[in-house]
């Protein structure tokens, strides 16, 4: 198991130092969350980031913190990330937008409906509680909902952050233990204990960790993960119009359809009175252009269960991207073939969430430490769709 | 079902510019539309309604209802959803714009730095300030205070004068040499002179040369400023600013049009670098009126398919381009400017975003995503020039729609189905 040494500057005076415990390629929320927690038990930790702290898929994502029970490895990811969050929220400066809106998974039909018992079943006896709304229960907690609907599950402990900012408050909390950063360069190159960066520059490190999202494949070849863009549209101000982050139960469906492109209704209340609107998933490679069609079906399924959204205002649609994997778990782990090589990265649509989980195992990794859950399910090369 | 329509020519902008491109279009017998936000054909300076040259303005107006050009006034571009086709939204329904040539004449907009208590209520663009008197603001015995850059500044102050304000100064940044070097080249321009006369010699003593407003204040709104050179503040009740202007570069960005240093890129014949797309007036560089129309006529030929007489028109748009550099050197804002602001003082309205909060980013990517800076309705309208001025960040990406519409106006099915 690898020791706590650190490695000290040994060029005396000079700038960066070339050696370092611990190097997080990417600048992600994923790589700020590992450098948060590998500055915990290393001095020497460098993160790497050619862009914007947190500019790729962690801005373009809706930042719902997320119970997820589709399979237990995944809920136990989620609830385990989920506690960490909580555990933050006190230290977390105002911009990171915290609010503890919960979730309201919400029934269309009674076919949807039949669900709702066995999820809030399983949810109460993992610890997580979970509601059941009757409609009119439904109709009280969110006016703005339409008449006729089933009825709901309400998961009170689910939250929303502003991605982007949690991800800079992560990194400059690693900063304060004395991570470094590096940014404005590419990474080339990367494992056996070193990375290369675009102007040539070569860096050693004792773990390296590929923190490169949606791109990791291009620095680790062969990692199973692929390009799933997302839309989202975002609305003026408007507090107060919905209260909970607001999914369809059919969600699950359209979020494990992997051929085609679908569409679901996902509505979130920014701490500005914002909603943020989403979501749709396709296949389209790294195509970020605003697919007008998509956009149109996303409102009308919003419409379907907001009718009052078409009154309000939009002021942007973006795009982004989810890293997937075969089976939809995020890979965490070192590589078989070069333990120092740890890949943090494939977290789809719920890396926002799942970040800090992940960078508690890649620490509890590189430290020698137990992990409070089992990291087996995520370790590198046993993604395979089931 | 959303109504669809289709052109030869389209003309968006129904400025100087525009107004040229589609009179000049029509003449060669195409089908025609020209699209504007206002109610009415005329643009900016039409708007504003300003000193003699408005009737000027007037006359193309009258000449473009007898064009045959359609007028398709109160639309608003808001998305360019593929090649040859345009959405435009009314306050209430959407339409969709089909064309074969497409002519963007969208003119600019004012430039607006930020300086301590540039928020206080009755500090405005000049252009703001005009309009409100023009639609029944009383200034009678009113103290106003005009600053800024340009030869507007003189001409809002006459006619601000016409309406009974007490105009206290008028404050100009350009030093008094640019400013004769300036006024001493336009015996070139005989129809300006007009506008450079006064530059120098009047209006009265009221005119400050190498001047600027530092800050303004008043407790619920404005109640005096006080100017670099003075040791006092001046007592007043408006301040109108006037920075010069910014070209509208969301459209052109959207289709895609290749833009340099701040300007589309336009060849001799105002093709942009999109096929059948034309860029005429200021988005192609601030010059004012005669530059406008000269570059609208040329669009219009080029875009009618007659680029013979377009060349005819190359020795007069010469001659504006020179004239529209001129302005340019005189009036080019002084580095001292960009010093007024103080950590406080905020910079990006929409979403209350203070200097201090940005002045360590290089990237105006990474700002915008970490403050919120440019992420209001308005969408970096207004601090997206001014934080390129003071921190040098470039344009950011242009995403539809370009003004904010009602979710049910995206949800257009005849949108989706154009795809
Ligand atoms: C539309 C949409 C909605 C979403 N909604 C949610 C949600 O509600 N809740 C949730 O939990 N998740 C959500 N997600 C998912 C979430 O946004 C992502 O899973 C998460 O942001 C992944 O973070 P990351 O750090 O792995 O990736 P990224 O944020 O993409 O970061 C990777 C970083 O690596 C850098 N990089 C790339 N190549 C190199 C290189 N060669 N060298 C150095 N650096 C490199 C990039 O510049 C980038 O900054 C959503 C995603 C999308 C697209
Ligand atoms: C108060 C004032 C006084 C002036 N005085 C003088 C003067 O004395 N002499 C002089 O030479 N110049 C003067 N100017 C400058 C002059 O007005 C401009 O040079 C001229 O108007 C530029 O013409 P244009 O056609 O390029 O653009 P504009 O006049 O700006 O016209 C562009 C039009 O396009 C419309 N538009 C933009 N985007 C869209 C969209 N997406 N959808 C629909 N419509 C859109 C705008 O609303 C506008 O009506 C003055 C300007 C002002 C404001």
């Amino acid at each position: 198991m690898p020791s706590k040494t650190s490695h000290h500057n040994d060029h005396g005076g000079g700038s960066l130092s070339t050696k370092f415990d611990a190097i997080v390629v990417g600048g992600g929320i994923v790589g700020c969350a590992c450098a948060y927690y590998l500055s915990q038990s290393f001095q020497r930790v460098l993160v790497i980031e050619p862009g914007p702290i947190g500019g790729a898929s962690t801005a373009a994502g809706m930042g719902h913190i997320v119970v997820m029970d589709d399979s237990p490895a995944q809920f136990a990811l989620t609830y385990y990330s989920q506690q960490l969050w909580t555990g933050l929220v006190s230290q977390m400066p105002a911009d990171c937008e915290y609010r503890p809106t919960g979730t309201m998974w919400v029934a269309a039909d009674d076919e949807e409906f039949s669900h709702v018992e066995g999820k809030r079943k399983f949810y109460e006896s993992n610890g997580v509680k979970a509601e059941v709304l009757s409609p009119a229960e439904l109709a009280k907690a969110e006016p703005q909902l339409r008449d006729g609907l089933a009825g709901g599950l309400r998961i009170p402990s689910d939250s929303v952050i502003y991605p982007v900012t949690a991800a800079g408050w992560l990194l400059s909390e690693a900063k304060r233990n004395g991570a470094e950063l590096i940014q404005g360069k590419r990474a080339t190159k990367m494992g056996q204990r070193s990375v290369h960066l675009e102007d040539g520059t070569q860096f050693e490190a004792d773990f390296v960790i590929n923190a490169a999202g949606g791109h990791a494949p291009l620095l680790t070849p062969g990692l199973p993960i692929e390009p799933r863009k997302g839309h989202l549209v975002i609305t003026d101000r408007y507090p107060g119009f919905v209260h909970h982050q607001l999914i369809e139960l059919g969600y699950l469906k359209s979020a494990h359809e992997m051929s085609s492109e679908s569409v679901a209704f996902n509505a979130q209340p920014r701490a500005t009175g914002q909603i943020l609107l989403g979501s749709s998933r396709q296949f389209v490679g790294w195509n970020s252009e605003v697919d007008r069609k998509l956009v149109t079906k996303m409102v009308n399924r919003a419409a379907e269960y907001l009718p009052g959204i078409q009154q309000l205002s939009g002021i942007r649609i973006w795009t982004g991207f989810r890293a997937t994997t075969p089976n939809k778990l995020p890979i965490i782990g070192a590589m078989p073939e070069d333990p120092s090589l740890l890949i943090a990265a494939g977290h789809e649509g719920l890396g926002i969430t799942t970040s800090l989980a992940t960078g508690k195992l890649i620490a509890d990794w590189a430290s020698g430490s137990k992990s409070v859950i089992d990291p087996a399910p995520y370790i590198p090369g046993g993604h395979h769709e089931h | 079902m959303t109504e669809s329509r289709h052109f030869d020519v389209l003309v968006v902008g129904a400025g100087p510019a525009g107004m040229a491109a589609a009179i000049t279009a029509a003449s060669g017998g195409a089908k025609v539309g020209i699209v504007d936000e206002n109610p009415q054909p005329g643009g900016q300076i039409f708007r504003a309604k300003v000193g003699k040259l408005a009737p000027e303005v007037a006359k193309s107006v009258e000449k473009l209802a007898a064009s045959g050009v359609e007028l398709l006034n109160g639309l608003t571009i808001v998305d360019a959803p593929q090649p040859g086709v345009l959405m435009g939204a009314t306050h209430k329904s959407m339409i969709i714009l089909k064309y074969s040539k497409l002519i963007l004449a969208v003119g600019a907009r004012e430039l607006f730095l930020p300086f301590p208590g540039w928020t206080l209520p009755n500090v405005m663009g000049i252009g703001g300030l005009q309009a409100l008197v023009k639609s029944g603001l009383d200034v009678r015995g009113k103290r106003i205070v005009l600053s800024g850059s340009g030869p507007l500044l003189i001409a809002v102050g006459a006619y601000l004068k016409e309406y009974g304000a007490e105009v206290m100064a008028i404050v100009e940044q350009a030093s008094t040499a640019n400013l004769a070097r300036f006024a001493a080249g336009m015996a070139k321009y005989p129809s300006k002179i007009k506008q450079g006369t006064p530059l120098i010699f009047g209006v009265g003593r009221l005119i400050q040369r190498g001047a600027w407003v530092e800050s303004a204040h008043g407790k619920d709104k404005l109640e005096s400023v006080k100017l670099n050179k003075s040791v006092g503040s001046i007592q007043c009740e408006y301040l109108g600013c006037s920075f010069g202007f910014v070209p509208n570069l969301e459209l052109p960005m959207l289709i895609g049009c290749q833009v340099v240093d701040g300007f589309v890129k336009v060849d001799s014949l105002q093709n942009t670098s999109i096929a059948n797309v034309f860029c005429a007036g200021e988005p192609t560089g601030i010059g004012g009126i005669e530059l406008s129309v000269v570059e609208g006529k040329i669009a219009g030929f080029t875009a009618s398919g007659h680029t013979e007489r377009a060349q005819v028109l190359m020795p007069e748009k010469q001659k504006w381009q020179a004239f529209s550099r001129a302005l340019d050197q005189a009036f080019a804002l002084r580095e001292e400017l960009r010093g007024l602001v103080e950590p406080e003082t905020i910079v990006c309205r929409c979403e209350d975003v203070r200097h201090r909060q940005l002045k360590g980013y290089d990237c105006g990517r990474e700002a915008k995503l970490h403050t919120r800076c440019g992420m209001g309705p308005c969408q970096g309208r207004v601090c997206g020039a001014s934080t390129r001025f003071l921190y040098g960040w470039e344009h950011g990406t242009v995403r539809p729609p370009l003004v904010p519409v009602p979710l049910a106006g995206l949800a257009n099915e005849e949108q989706g189905k154009t795809k």
